[in-house]
């Protein structure tokens, strides 16, 4: 809001810290409003299909080779490392934590962020700019029951799914690199790696980890679409707004769900 | 209501979706131990347990027939409380001895276990009695130093005289 020499000021400082608490309270007051609205997504499934298909189906594509391209070269790093060691027989156990716990929610969710979280933002912005949102309420339809809540429940739908499927594809990248390429034995690297996940521990807070990470962009895209000033630089500034805040919001509840998952018990 | 090549799209990413989570479950982790199948709890009291760890498996013969489910410390004997979770198809007479071993030189360690000739056999919540604890390196390191130190130690004393 305040740039220039005020931006620099105690006061300009103060104004903005009450500003983000300002928008803070209000996104929450929105969260709210669009799951007490979300009524309307379970009558209607078809309208939350349809977003599944624009956020989901069509962030596939980079989701997938993403995952692929970060197995692959983890096989070749893990690999280089582990020799040093004498221990290439680890390379699938390394392979599949890291994507199963880390990487595949995260990078899963930076991509998604960009890829789904903006377009979400802009289409909601730019209905706004049109007055399309005030349309319906004119036309006493629900703009947060009929446009905000779907595109909200479908990236919630969307996130884990995308998730599981990039560490799926990641292994696979790590097992050609490892297995296929460089010649680690085949039944070590499935065996040493099913011995290493475990199912509650590694694959399951994976998906929590998801999810809460599918909550937190959705949230954002949508609010910040609600939320952006209507015009063409508000749209734009908006769009920007959810891929920084929501990139950061995943590191940063990434960073707490580790520390209480994985604390080294 | 009709469908739509749309409604196809995601149906088919939803199944992808499961899939790819099915085979996370499956194929990269391991279901079976984590349901295991019926078992019985066994416990057993160690000097020292190394480095076990919980989820540690329970071998005999190189198989594994258990889990190591809890480990407490025991103020009453101050020993180490090792719990174990052992298959039920897998019976064991009372006298078995079990021991924290390494797999491999610096590998994760287990509990081995020994069976015994007794014809009595092992039931939920019995203690085993006959235990063998973890070998720590450091003590193994300092024996050996101490013994060559003593053997040279003579040595020198009858040399200059």
């Amino acid at each position: 809001m305040m740039f220039g020499r005020d931006a620099l000021s105690v006061r300009g400082l103060g104004a903005n810290s009450i500003d983000a608490l300002w928008r803070l309270g209000y996104a929450t007051r929105f969260f709210g409003l669009t799951l007490s609205h979300s009524g309307t997504c379970g009558r209607r499934p078809r309208l939350v299909v349809r977003e599944v298909y624009y956020t989901g189906v069509l962030s596939l594509v980079i989701i997938l080779v993403s995952g692929l391209f970060v197995g692959m070269v983890l096989g070749f790093q893990g690999y280089q490392t582990l020799t040093t060691y004498g221990s290439e027989s680890a390379l699938g156990v390394l392979v599949a934590l890291s994507l199963v716990r880390e990487l595949g929610p995260v990078v899963s969710a930076l991509l998604f962020a960009s890829r789904a979280g903006s377009a979400i933002t802009a289409e909601i912005g730019l209905m706004k700019a049109t007055e399309q949102l005030a349309a319906m309420e004119m036309m006493a339809v629900d703009p947060i029951a009929r446009v905000i809540a779907p595109r909200y429940w479908a990236g919630v739908i969307s996130m884990p799914l995308l998730a599981a499927m990039f560490s799926a594809m990641g292994v696979f990248g790590g097992y050609l690199v490892g297995v296929v390429l460089i010649g680690v034995d085949e039944g070590t690297f499935w065996s040493q790696m099913q011995a290493a996940v475990d199912v509650r521990e590694d694959v399951f807070n994976g998906v929590i980890k998801s999810v809460v990470f599918g909550i937190a962009i959705s949230w954002i895209a949508v609010f910040e679409g609600y939320d952006a000033p209507p015009t063409a630089e508000g749209v734009s500034g908006a769009t920007t707004r959810t891929v920084v805040t929501s990139s950061l919001v995943v590191l940063g509840l990434d960073f707490i769900m580790t520390a209480f998952m994985f604390r080294g018990m | 209501m009709q469908r739509t090549t749309l409604d196809l799209w995601v149906g088919l990413f939803v199944m992808a979706g499961v899939a790819a989570l099915v085979i996370l479950a499956l194929k990269v982790g391991n279901m079976g131990s984590f349901s295991a199948p019926e078992s019985y709890t066994v416990y057993a009291e160690f000097d020292n347990i190394g480095g076990l760890k919980a989820r540690a498996p329970v071998k005999s013969a190189g198989v594994v027939v258990g889990r190591v489910t809890g480990i407490e410390f025991d103020t009453q004997s101050y020993k180490a409380r090792v719990r174990m979770e052992l298959e039920k198809r897998y019976p064991f007479s009372k006298d078995t001895a079990a021991s924290v071993l390494t797999s491999g030189l610096l590998g994760e360690q287990y509990v081995g276990l020994e069976t015994g000739a007794d014809s009595a056999m092992l039931k939920d919540q019995d203690k085993l009695t006959l235990t063998q604890s973890a070998v720590v390196l450091e003590k193994l390191i300092g024996q050996f130093l101490y013994s060559k130190a003593a053997e040279g130690g003579g040595k020198n004393e009858a040399a200059p005289k």
